[in-house]
């Protein structure tokens, strides 16, 4: 019997992209608390193995012992989906992203709207989850989570149409192609398509910020304003669950603001290109994200669709225009 | 149709803040009728805590009470010992040396710079960032640090006594004291650059919560609430004790009225404590810290006396009638935070609730204070 | 509109030196003490709760059982009892009991005793499991010591 080997290397692929995803929302975890803690001068977890290591090993045991409670009177279907509606998606956007030349799933053609796609089911998960958990706060704190992904979303795909129209694809692999051969040839320095694009890189890096729900943006898990907010009603395993699917989604999202703007897997001088320096500027931007949230207050729930829409979205589109004006003239 | 519509104009909902809060003030509860997300009403109800202070002023002697006057606002306790101490002097007409009156005065002034500090933290934490806490509680470990070595304690001292204090100050408490000022003068542009300035704290604050002086008159707020407002008062300038005369600071006064404008002379008066502190150390005398003929047992004379000082959230004022026993007939306290949370009900209407969160920490509030 | 542009550079420009500020600090050592590895010296004048001081050249305690520390107290935690033995000038301490579950380590007691016969411990590792190991009795404790 003869097996066609693409199939063998998907489902090597399928594999370890699972497995990536799993470590990362498992390691994230860490690398929150440890960066957490050295930035306000003190040492995160230390005791459970050496310098806290085996704390998300434990953590997570933790979490798989304690009861699933399901309350009585909530939707069953939508309660129980909603977790894996929202970890799905993330893990699945991990099929179009290209580490390095040769360690790509699947090269797609349309790669880019595949990831922003799969975005969108990500929200319709919350949503459904705090409609089925029958408790006014959550879903209250759902809508504001909607509404600003909603807004966020917008300036997100109008920089990427940006990019898009930069680079002529959206086929991720020859997006990166386009800007081998060291920084000077990376999107974010590219100042010949537009001169607003380090300002357009801010941009999407905000948007992804507001996307995945993390400070300063994050409504829906922090603000106990309303008492609580869209994940009141899990408990142990499903807001594992939930969680994990948010670091997925950071991961995701670092990895794309990676291949579109910073380079992909290109080294900044040129020399030894490979996954190795893709997982660098990954890391680096994830470090970046969980930075910011340790730094800053929280924006009102007005204050960030103000930034949104009034700000970001006029911004996004000047910087549309004079790049589709520069393409025509040069 | 009428029915419908009456529905849907009544559509207010009850929301309780409470007596277990996410932030750190304390066990307080606020009972909050909401239209949608705007607040109608306010009403926040007190006793969660309620010890009983006054009633045992009536059942201890003068010189037993003094451990309860650090319980009741623990982050300033040297203010409210002060104030009770002070009182007693009065009424028994002892005088209290020099040396003694500036180690009050510093130790007091310290203790308003932890208190702020702690405030600061709180206050940032309840917006969200979680960093700025840490940052300020690892300067008030300083002052605790020096506070310890001289009272024994590192939060509810019961350090002034009758006629001076408990003991003298070791040989390292002045380096310490100067280097600390030294230090926490370095870090106050850190955090005027990391928080007072940030874009998105300033959204947060400015124009949030305004509080006119009208109000603040009504209800008898005092300390950096009526301060921000526009109100100039200050009792150790407008009703001077202890050695406040001699010292050269300034009182900051503005004009605002929203959370920005309490906050700033917060973050002032912690400049400002700084100077006093260093005046004082420069002008400390020799001599004996307790005056000598002090009574065992104290029974100041009859009558009705009042005394009051400022703390870190306003003016603090003892009100005792003696009747020559030994014990108190009558201790009134008057708690600033009291007078402080109740123009609440009436400044957050029409508010919208993270908004009126904002608002609430900024007045600074420590349920215990109100509730003695 | 310069207003606007004005406040969104000048408002870019404060949040990157809110993270300048935060990245200075995670480069810089720890503050903390890892309690219980590390622990830190107590202040001479810590207050922890009381204890009887040794009396030199009897080898027993400087009490005079005059019971001005149980008076001063104002939460009545002190029990003081002594006994008249012969040849001995004064009463003898035989039982000193601390209720320190309700101790608010005023130090109104140490003041009041004229031949110093109390100070402050540096007792502060006084974790316990039951109410009757609050209650101390500070005789039994300084023999013990001896």
């Amino acid at each position: 019997m003869q097996v066609d080997p693409e199939i063998i290397r998907l489902l090597a692929f399928l594999v370890g992209v699972i497995a990536f995803a799993a470590l990362n929302a498992a390691y994230l975890v860490w690398l929150e608390r440890k960066e957490a803690a050295h930035i306000q001068r003190r040492i995160g977890p230390k005791e459970v193995g050496p310098f806290g290591l085996l704390q998300p090993l434990v953590d997570g045991i933790k979490l798989m012992t304690k009861q699933l409670i399901v309350p009585a009177g909530v939707d069953p279907v939508l309660f129980k989906i909603a977790p894996i509606l929202v970890m799905v998606p993330a893990i699945m956007s991990f099929v179009t992203i290209p580490f390095s030349e040769t360690l790509v799933a699947r090269k797609l053609d349309l790669g880019l709207l595949v990831i922003f796609a799969f975005a969108s089911v990500n929200v319709l998960g919350l949503l459904l989850g705090a409609w089925g958990s029958r408790n006014k706060y959550a879903v209250i704190s759902a809508a504001r989570v909607v509404s600003q992904n909603v807004a966020y979303e917008i300036p997100m795909l109008v920089t990427v149409v940006t990019l898009v129209m930069i680079s002529g694809t959206m086929n991720l692999s020859e997006i990166v192609g386009l800007q081998m051969g060291g920084f000077w040839h990376w999107n974010i320095l590219n100042l010949a398509a537009s001169p607003l694009m380090p300002v357009a890189f801010l941009i999407f890096f905000i948007c992804m910020l507001a996307e995945t729900n993390r400070a300063p943006f994050d409504m829906a898990e922090a603000e106990s304003e309303l008492v609580a907010g869209a994940f009141t009603e899990y408990s142990g395993m499903g807001f594992g669950v939930f969680f994990m699917g948010e670091y997925a989604n950071i991961v995701i999202g670092a990895s794309v603001a990676t291949i579109l703007f910073l380079g992909g897997w290109d080294c900044p001088f040129g020399l030894f290109p490979g996954v190795h320096w893709f997982l660098i500027k990954m890391y680096f931007l994830i470090f970046t994200v969980i930075w910011i949230r340790w730094t800053f207050p929280r924006t009102t729930f007005y204050g960030l669709l103000n930034l949104s829409w009034k700000i970001l979205i006029p911004i996004s589109f000047v910087n549309l225009i004079l790049t589709s004006a520069m393409l025509k003239v040069f | 149709m009428s029915a419908l519509i009456q529905s849907q104009a009544n559509e207010t909902f009850v929301l309780n803040l409470g007596p277990q809060h996410p932030a750190t003030h304390g066990v307080l509860r606020v009972k909050l009728t909401m239209d949608g997300e705007y607040i109608v009403e306010a009403e926040p109800v007190l006793g969660y805590i309620h010890r009983m202070h006054e009633k045992m002023g009536e059942n201890r002697t003068w010189a037993q009470f003094l451990p309860n006057t650090g319980r009741m606002d623990y982050l300033h306790a040297l203010a409210f010992n002060h104030g009770y101490v002070s009182l007693v002097e009065r009424a028994a007409g002892l005088t209290v040396p020099e040396r003694a009156e500036y180690l009050r005065v510093i130790t007091s002034e310290l203790n308003r710079v932890s208190s702020h500090l702690l405030w600061f933290g709180a206050f940032i934490l309840d917006l969200g960032g979680f960093s700025p806490l840490l940052y300020a509680f690892d300067d008030r470990e300083h002052i605790l640090d020096l506070l310890e070595s001289v009272t024994g304690s590192r939060l509810t001292y019961c350090y002034f006594r009758f006629g001076g204090v408990y003991n003298d100050i070791d040989d390292n408490f002045v380096p310490g004291a100067r280097a600390f000022i030294k230090r926490l003068r370095e870090r106050m542009p850190m955090y005027h650059n990391l928080v007072t300035k940030n874009i998105i704290l300033m959204k947060r604050l400015q124009e949030v919560g305004p509080i006119s002086a009208e109000m603040c008159r009504k209800y008898g707020a005092t300390g950096p609430v009526c301060r921000g407002s526009g109100i100039n008062f200050d009792v150790r300038k407008h009703e001077p004790y202890s050695i406040y005369p001699e010292m050269d600071f300034e009182v900051p006064v503005y004009e605002q009225g929203d959370s920005m404008a309490r906050y700033m002379v917060r973050m002032d008066e912690i400049e400002q404590s700084l100077r006093i502190v260093e005046q004082a150390l420069d002008k400390l005398p020799e001599g004996p810290v307790m005056a000598e003929k002090v009574p065992k047992i104290l029974k100041p004379p009859k009558g009705d006396y009042y005394h009051a000082v400022e703390t870190a959230r306003g003016s603090f004022g003892v009100r005792a009638v003696s009747d020559g026993s030994n014990t108190p007939y009558r201790l009134k306290l008057r708690s600033p935070t009291f007078s402080n949370l109740s123009l609440f009900g009436e400044a957050c209407r029409g508010m919208l609730l993270p908004d009126a969160l904002a608002l609430m920490g900024s007045l600074d509030l420590v349920i215990p204070e109100i509730d003695r | 509109m310069s207003d606007y542009l004005k406040e969104i550079i000048s408002g870019t420009w404060s949040l990157f030196v809110g993270l300048g500020i935060t990245i200075r600090y995670f480069f810089q050592p720890v503050v903390t003490v890892q309690y219980p590895h590390q622990t830190l010296p107590m202040t001479p004048r810590f207050r922890g709760h009381i204890e009887l001081v040794k009396n030199e050249e009897t080898g027993g305690t400087k009490c005079l059982v005059c019971g001005m520390c149980e008076k001063a107290c104002p939460s009545n935690c002190i029990t003081v009892r002594g006994e008249k033995r012969e040849g001995v000038k004064g009463k003898v301490l035989t039982e000193y009991i601390l209720d320190f579950t309700k101790c608010s380590l005023c130090g109104l007691c140490v003041e009041s005793c004229t031949p110093s016969a109390i100070t402050f411990s540096k007792d502060y590792n006084l974790a316990g499991v039951s109410k009757e190991a609050y209650i101390f009795d500070l005789k039994k404790r300084l023999e013990a010591k001896n």
